[in-house]
């Protein structure tokens, strides 16, 4: 009883209490002479979900650890639920959760066990960590396993039993470095419903990614880091938005028609690939236009032999930022830009 | 409770000593080190093939005084210690590699509760080895001549000197990086107890090696338990045995500190 007027409290408490979940400026980490960080500001607001989108060696995993106070960085200040990272290292600890790249779970211990043991580390009773752990088990659908060990795991269920764990605590911010990095689809679509579910009940989650999708698909809000910088910050669609509108792909029936037809478009030809047979138009996408398009490059419908409408990805969006292609889940459309 | 109610932010974090720290780390140490069945059973099985080896294979060679198994007993006992004992570092060193101490660390988690766990699952494994290694022993013919009070200041004197072995390899697998080389320490620390008079008598060894032998630290706790187990006088070796043990223990349990606060900061 008094524990749910506290948390009824504390809900309303953090309600009005609006100093962002992670704060970080100018966080700077050098490993030798290489600069692994170099000034990375961030701000996450509580309760939302923020994801860091990266390549391989962006400096992610590094942001992650420090503010998970696991490395200290070497320059640059970093606040996560309300405390410094360097300064007050345990009252960070005592209200977050991490579920880091490697899974950090005992595969000679059992599914349930691993999570009593996490539960019991947060400060729970015995009585309260077992049931804490079956709860979640049942939650993360993971019940039938619960009581074998976890070396016997699939992949996708050992990144859940993970994650399961660095949830137990009810941290106030949740990390989570790669969480589907190396998961089938079935698994990273169950990932993806455990990661909604907690944005829902609240709790702000920090995920890195290399996958567009990914971030496209659970965060409010990314942040693009490239070579320890942030490059670009945003929503999804205003990450998409820098790239521009959309584009009506036009692929011809051979270099003459690609001639007329291009003569036919002049300057409006965002985009003209002689060896490829491709000819690009601004477009809003609506079938009126694609067909008074049509109807006017291609008057004697047989220069245009097929078509795609392009909507821009985030793909487009980091390619434009980074100069570099992602590790995309779909590598054919990135490379078309 | 709902799910939604259940993941929810708590109100601030809830208060946790380091004694149920420790406490629950360590049961974690004595599950992972009851489950890891080859470990168990080459802990178990070396010592008393080794012992099998000595008293019928070179044992009617060595003229020691007395049967040959009377003499070799506490140096078996000490080689299987000193063999379970190693494997601590590679446990500490396995653990200390994987993902699992970040997840520690980020629950502020003391570092030392794991190296403490490992140190006590040692304990219990060699504490079961001990006695397994004494039943073959007593079932070839081993005849100890001791008193309740022998017998619990030889299990003493046995239990520190695992202390400060399993102290010793756990620093050696904070230091090092990786399992691998941890295991290497394992091969180490049983060839520490071949110079001693674990089995055959320093009289017989070459001059230059009988001053380190006669007073290794290996050579006092066998001397000790030798002396408590047949009923002879003990001399200073016993003193010289707990000291040893607690000496190496308390540097260790330094260095190992000193060692994880520049590995992790």
């Amino acid at each position: 009883m008094a524990y749910t007027m506290m948390r009824m409290a504390y809900t309303v408490m953090r309600m009005t209490y609006t100093e962002p979940a992670v704060e970080v400026h100018g966080l700077v980490k050098r490993y030798g002479d290489v600069a692994v960080l170099d000034g990375v500001d961030l701000s996450v607001a509580r309760g939302t979900v923020f994801a860091l989108l990266g390549p391989n060696g962006a400096g992610k995993t590094t942001t992650v650890n420090i503010l998970a106070t696991l490395t200290r960085a070497d320059g640059g200040t970093a606040r996560v639920a309300g405390h410094d990272v360097t300064s007050q290292r345990r009252d960070v600890r005592r209200r977050i959760g991490l579920t880091g790249q490697f899974v950090a779970v005992d595969g000679q211990q059992t599914g349930r066990e691993n999570l009593v043991m996490a539960a019991r580390l947060c400060g729970f009773g015995r009585a309260e960590a077992a049931r804490r752990a079956d709860a979640l088990l049942e939650r993360l659908d993971l019940v039938e396993a619960a009581r074998r060990r976890v070396s016997t795991y699939s992949g996708g269920m050992r990144r859940r039993i993970d994650v399961a764990a660095g949830l137990l605590g009810e941290p106030e911010v949740l990390f989570l470095d790669e969480p589907t990095t190396g998961l089938d689809p079935r698994s990273r679509q169950q990932a993806w419903d455990v990661i909604g579910g907690l944005a829902d009940a609240g709790t702000t989650v920090v995920l890195t990614t290399q996958y567009l999708e990914e971030a496209d698909r659970l965060a409010g809000h990314i942040a693009v880091l490239d070579g320890g910088r942030v490059v670009a910050e945003g929503s999804a669609a205003e990450l998409k938005a820098r790239v521009g509108e959309r584009r009506l792909d036009l692929r011809l029936a051979g270099p003459t028609a690609y001639d007329t037809v291009l003569a036919r478009l002049g300057p409006r030809a965002a985009r003209a690939d002689r060896d490829g047979l491709l000819l690009g138009v601004p477009t809003d996408g609506t079938a009126a236009h694609v067909r008074a398009v049509l109807d006017e490059v291609d008057p004697g419908r047989e220069a245009v032999a097929s078509f795609v409408l392009h909507t821009p990805t985030l793909d487009d969006a980091f390619l434009a930022l980074t100069g570099r292609e992602t590790a995309s889940t779909h590598p054919r459309e990135a490379s078309r830009v | 409770m709902s799910d939604l109610t259940l993941l929810r932010p708590a109100p601030g974090p809830r208060p946790r000593s380091r004694a149920t720290e420790a406490t629950v780390v360590t049961g974690r140490c004595l599950r992972l080190t009851r489950r890891d069945v080859d470990a168990v059973l080459m802990a178990l099985s070396l010592p008393v093939m080794m012992m099998l080896l000595f008293v019928y294979l070179f044992g009617g060679a060595i003229a020691t005084g007395t049967r040959y198994v009377t003499y070799v007993v506490p140096g078996v006992l000490l080689l299987c210690v000193g063999f379970g004992a190693a494997s601590t570092a590679v446990s500490v060193a396995k653990d200390l590699a994987g993902g699992v101490i970040d997840r520690f660390r980020a629950m502020d988690v003391h570092p030392a509760a794991v190296v403490n766990g490992q140190v006590v699952a040692s304990l219990a494994r060699n504490a079961v080895a001990t006695v397994l290694v004494m039943l073959v022993a007593v079932a070839i013919g081993f005849r100890p001549h001791a008193g309740p009070g022998a017998w619990l200041g030889a299990t003493g004197v046995l239990a520190l000197c695992v202390l400060a072995l399993s102290w010793l390899a756990a620093t050696f697998g904070v230091l090092t990086r990786s399992p691998d080389a941890a295991n290497g320490f394992t091969f180490f620390l049983s060839f520490v107890t071949y110079p001693s008079s674990a089995f055959v008598p320093v009289a017989t060894m070459p001059g230059w090696l009988q001053g380190f032998a006669r007073n290794q630290p290996v050579t006092h706790v066998i001397e000790t338990m030798r002396a408590l187990l047949l009923g002879h006088p003990v001399g200073d070796h016993a003193a010289w045995a707990v000291g040893w043990s607690l000496g190496v223990t308390g540097v260790c349990v330094i260095v190992s500190s000193l060692l994880f606060r520049r590995r992790f900061g």
